[in-house]
């Protein structure tokens, strides 16, 4: 290779810091991981982590301010070009997923320091917050890359910290562990039939880059390998994102981990799924292509329905606050399959919404039954029994994120809902537009029976319980206030989720 | 462990030279099969050789395992560093060109050298948790129980 070792200098065009924000998004994390590890001072993890989680928000503010006109930032790892090197692509879509993420992230982070320390022994707190901050590595790195292969990767990397964050709930319910192990062993499954799927695919087209799969994918359509691989994928991503029927590891995984890391992946671990499941969907493979193969008909829509109703009703009949909140995850995410299904800008648009608005709000409920588990250490209904009077500011908040998940107008739940609704007014459907109001009310009824707990019931005899601290407080009505602050500001929210829908729509990933 | 005098003496022998085939694995890496990963595993396995013929407490006395945490981090810290270098030179993240910017081939080749250090380091200190974390849960063997 001598004549490439020649001594003419070779010109470069220097990157400015607005240019290197895509890497920047996923580095302040990443690299903030191996610090509190380094440095190994417990006063000092938390800083970190916390400085690194803002530091991600802030790049993610300025990233979706740049791309919310939709366009798009092309961002090459190690400076190789793509289809070859790795891509970091954002546009509206991912941008707004990647706010969220590292939003919840830094609320959940803030109120994670008083929280911890009841539930989770000093000695691991150093640890605890290394691994927070690789999950959340791993979060914004699936959601921003551009490149097939790479999205397994980070996807590993948030998964295995999943894991250990659900288990260090053993401290406190031993059943921890089974829950971890359970996830495990499920998650893996799933990432090992994403992999497959993304085998099969580099095996039909030999690329991995998204936007080069994309446009070799529509050039063969009909291909046996890639309709294997679409397989694949769907299941592989729907285990993680506990649609329907692939749901079983959610429930545990949310009851058993510390109440920082329930609120931390019910806002954001499912989120990331989904966005990869329409990532996947609309921009790798074609729109006509899923009509062609009829997965909307067959697949999406009905488990939405049966997600929607089946796990309603158990969120009902649950006597624990935090499985009853677990168990209505799984029914909101069939809203957000619905409006896959409905496969129309507007259901889209209400998927995208939803995903946000269902983040937040299942955020905040998940911190409000961190609160109770501080004061009490409990969140069965039996031991909740009239706390409204002594946990005032508490049960509040739970009121709030409550009403959210109705879909109250006033709320964030309600303005996705209404999008739903249109959705599906759109394309004729009266009967669904119908079972989304009909199911609204089963989550009036589960919600009514936390609040008949808190408020209604005869307070235990000889209970004392503390309101919780101001600093899981503030966190936690922050989040609260948010839930009203875009159930009344949805022009922001709104603006993105049409942008992202119309990206998404378009194939505007693709090299066209 | 006294009576295994041909494990001992073996061992002592081999645990240099175990170490020093491994550095050979890092750093000729890029001419022949091997690199940081192969490196790592290398070198942790002399620990790990030692510590199963001179007990546990023997390897955690050379190499603690406060400080097998920070090695871990440490081997992240130089790969992710050597990206960061890049970003403040207005180069991509991971671009090895700027570590010699009039020869970009030479960069690169010098930028995969350091970045494999890094993650021979952290393998190297993953394989010895690993082991650790293992050993530590059995009940260690006495000399009379053989």
């Amino acid at each position: 290779m001598a004549s490439a070792i020649s001594s003419e200098p070779v010109h470069h065009i220097a990157l400015t810091l607005s240019d290197q924000l895509p890497a920047l998004q996923v580095l302040i994390p990443f690299v903030a991981a191996p610090l509190v590890v380094f440095f190994g001072v417990r006063s000092l993890a938390w800083p970190i982590a916390f400085l690194a989680s803002l530091g991600s928000l802030a790049v993610s503010v300025l990233l979706l301010q740049s791309v919310i006109d939709g366009s798009e930032i092309s961002y090459h790892m190690g400076g190789w070009a793509p289809p070859l090197g790795i891509e970091y692509r954002v546009d509206t879509a991912n941008a707004f997923v990647l706010f969220l993420i590292s939003a919840i992230s830094s609320v959940v982070l803030a109120y994670a320091r008083g929280s911890l320390k009841a539930e989770v022994p000093e000695k691991s707190h150093t640890l605890f917050y290394a691994l927070y901050l690789l999950c959340l590595t791993g979060l914004l790195g699936v959601v921003i890359t551009g490149d097939a292969f790479n999205v397994f990767v980070f996807l590993e990397i948030s998964s295995l910290s999943t894991y250990v964050l659900v288990a260090q709930g053993s401290y406190r319910d031993k059943r921890a562990l089974t829950a971890s192990y359970n996830y495990l062993i499920m998650g893996t499954i799933g990432a090992t039939f994403f992999v497959i799927g993304i085998g099969f695919l580099y095996m039909a087209t030999g690329t991995l880059n998204m936007a080069d799969l994309a446009e070799r994918i529509s050039e063969q359509r009909d291909s046996r390998t890639i309709r294997a691989a679409f397989a694949f994928i769907v299941v592989g991503i729907g285990l993680k994102a506990a649609i329907y029927p692939l749901h079983l590891w959610l429930p545990n995984a949310y009851v058993y981990a510390p109440s920082p890391v329930s609120a931390f992946l019910a806002g954001t671990a499912t989120k990331m799924a989904i966005y990869v499941l329409l990532r996947f969907m609309f921009t790798v493979f074609q729109p006509e292509f899923l009509v062609e193969i009829k997965i909307l008909e067959a697949v999406i829509i009905p488990f939405a329905l049966i997600a929607m109703f089946a796990a309603s009703i158990s969120a009902f009949y649950q006597r624990d606050i935090k499985r009853m909140l677990a168990h209505s995850s799984v029914a909101q995410l069939g809203y957000m399959l619905l409006g896959i299904g409905s496969f129309s800008h507007t259901g889209l648009t209400a998927t995208i919404i939803h995903l946000f608005n269902h983040g937040i709000s299942k955020a905040a409920l998940f911190m409000g039954a961190g609160c109770f588990v501080f004061a009490i250490g409990a969140t069965s209904y039996d031991k909740l029994k009239g706390l409204g009077k002594s946990m005032p500011w508490t049960s509040a908040a739970m009121v709030i994120g409550g009403m959210s998940l109705i879909g109250i107008p006033g709320t964030a739940g309600f303005v996705s809902k209404w999008i739903l609704v249109q959705a599906a007014f759109e394309n004729g459907w009266w009967s669904f537009a119908f079972l989304i109001v009909l199911s609204s009310i089963i989550a009036v009824a589960y919600v009514w029976r936390m609040i008949e707990t808190l408020y209604l019931s005869a307070p235990i005899q000889g209970m004392t319980a503390k309101e919780a601290p101001l600093s899981m407080l503030i966190p936690l009505y922050l989040m609260a206030f948010s839930t009203i602050y875009f159930g009344f500001a949805t022009d922001i929210t709104l603006e993105a989720s049409k942008a992202a829908a119309t990206g998404l729509l378009s194939g505007s990933s693709g090299l066209r | 462990m006294r009576h295994h005098l041909i494990l001992r003496v073996i061992t002592k022998l081999l645990v240099g030279t175990i170490f020093l085939f491994a550095l050979y694995v890092q750093f000729h890496g890029d001419y022949s099969p091997g690199g940081g990963f192969q490196a790592g595993v290398i070198m942790a396995a002399g620990f790990i050789i030692y510590g199963i013929v001179f007990t546990l407490e023997k390897v955690k006395a050379v190499f603690p395992p406060w400080l097998v945490h920070k090695v871990v981090a440490l081997g992240v810290l130089i790969y992710a560093g050597t990206g960061i270098y890049s970003l403040f030179y207005g180069y991509g993240y991971l671009d090895y060109a700027v570590i010699d910017p009039h020869h970009p081939v030479h960069g690169q080749h010098l930028g995969i050298l350091i970045v494999e250090l890094g993650v021979g380091v952290t393998v190297t200190g993953v394989m010895v948790a690993v082991y650790y974390a293992f050993a530590a849960r059995a009940p260690s063997l006495g000399d009379e129980d053989w």
